[in-house]
């Protein structure tokens, strides 16, 4: 699980252009969106672009995403139980 | 011809260069534009995160616009009416490239939000107007070559019907890694040059 949350991280920085972050900037538990790490509506679209490609997970309600994309936590937690590769 | 509208500043950015009203601010000789804008970016010390993630088209429209609108020292509290007047030959064909890579293959179909967004070249202008609060008129027009003649008849038009106070203008082209510029300048009822076609063209070509 900690080897995921490490690789979702890198994936976040790299695919969101995160520029001015590093990994060690994310705690596994910060908010994503809002007051935590700030990301916007066309991030939460490449989240979901990104469950698909990297993890074969298709999210088929957008609503889904809420607490899905909740923080590093949740994405991993999500991950581990769905992924199909 | 309305000669009571001059150019008040202008910006350029090309062969790793970046200058202000003729003079350089930031020159870099040996990178590709990729490095270069962000170097010239930090340079800037901009702090907007929002940069990273715009598009190459939107990134060098914004640094040129940055450079510039720092420089008149605006009140960003009251409410700047800078209509925006953008041009350029090859649209957003970069962008449109990369977004088509990643629908080419139906085994791998992973179109990315982020890319698409930028799949109109006029959303440079929004990010400069969302940097800048500017709830202008804008327009975005595609020539084949610089066409002084347009936006010289447009932004006279746009200032003596008072649908704006002031006009940034120019010309925003990015094709590939190499071949890049931006010229824009800004148009008013101060400054010293004239916002004729010939002083136009002369800045353009400087």
């Amino acid at each position: 699980m900690d080897a995921l949350k490490q690789e979702l991280k890198e994936n976040l920085i790299e695919q969101l252009n995160l520029e001015d972050m590093t990994i060690a900037d994310i705690a596994d538990d910060d908010m994503l969106f809002g007051d935590g790490l700030g990301l916007d509506s066309i991030d939460a679209l490449e989240l979901i672009v990104m469950l698909d490609k990297s993890y074969g997970i298709k999210l088929t309600d957008p609503k889904e995403g809420r607490s899905i994309f909740e923080s590093i936590n949740t994405m991993a937690a999500y991950i581990t139980e769905n992924r199909s590769k | 011809m309305n000669t009571n509208y001059h150019i008040k500043s202008y910006c350029s950015i090309k062969n790793n260069q970046v200058s202000l009203n003729g003079s350089v601010v930031y020159k870099d000789e040996e990178e590709s534009f990729s490095p270069f804008i962000k170097a010239a970016y930090k340079d800037q010390n901009t702090k907007y995160p929002k940069f990273f993630k715009m598009d190459k088209l939107s990134k060098l429209a914004f640094l040129a616009a940055d450079v510039l609108l720092k420089n008149e020292n605006l009140n960003l509290e009251e409410e700047n009416n800078i209509a925006i007047v953008f041009s350029n030959k090859a649209s957003s064909l970069d962008t449109d490239r990369k977004h088509q890579e990643s629908i080419q293959n139906k085994e791998s179909y992973f179109p990315s939000p982020a890319v698409f967004v930028y799949t109109l070249p006029n959303i440079c202008i929004g990010e400069i107007s969302i940097k800048y609060k500017l709830y202008s008129e804008n327009s975005f027009f595609i020539f084949e070559n610089f066409n002084a003649t347009h936006l010289l008849t447009y932004s006279n038009s746009l200032l003596s019907s008072n649908k704006a106070d002031q006009v940034l203008c120019g010309w925003v082209e990015f094709d590939g890694e190499d071949n890049y510029e931006a010229f824009l300048y800004l148009v008013s009822t101060e400054g010293t040059i004239t916002n004729s076609k010939q002083d136009i063209i002369k800045l353009y070509n400087t």
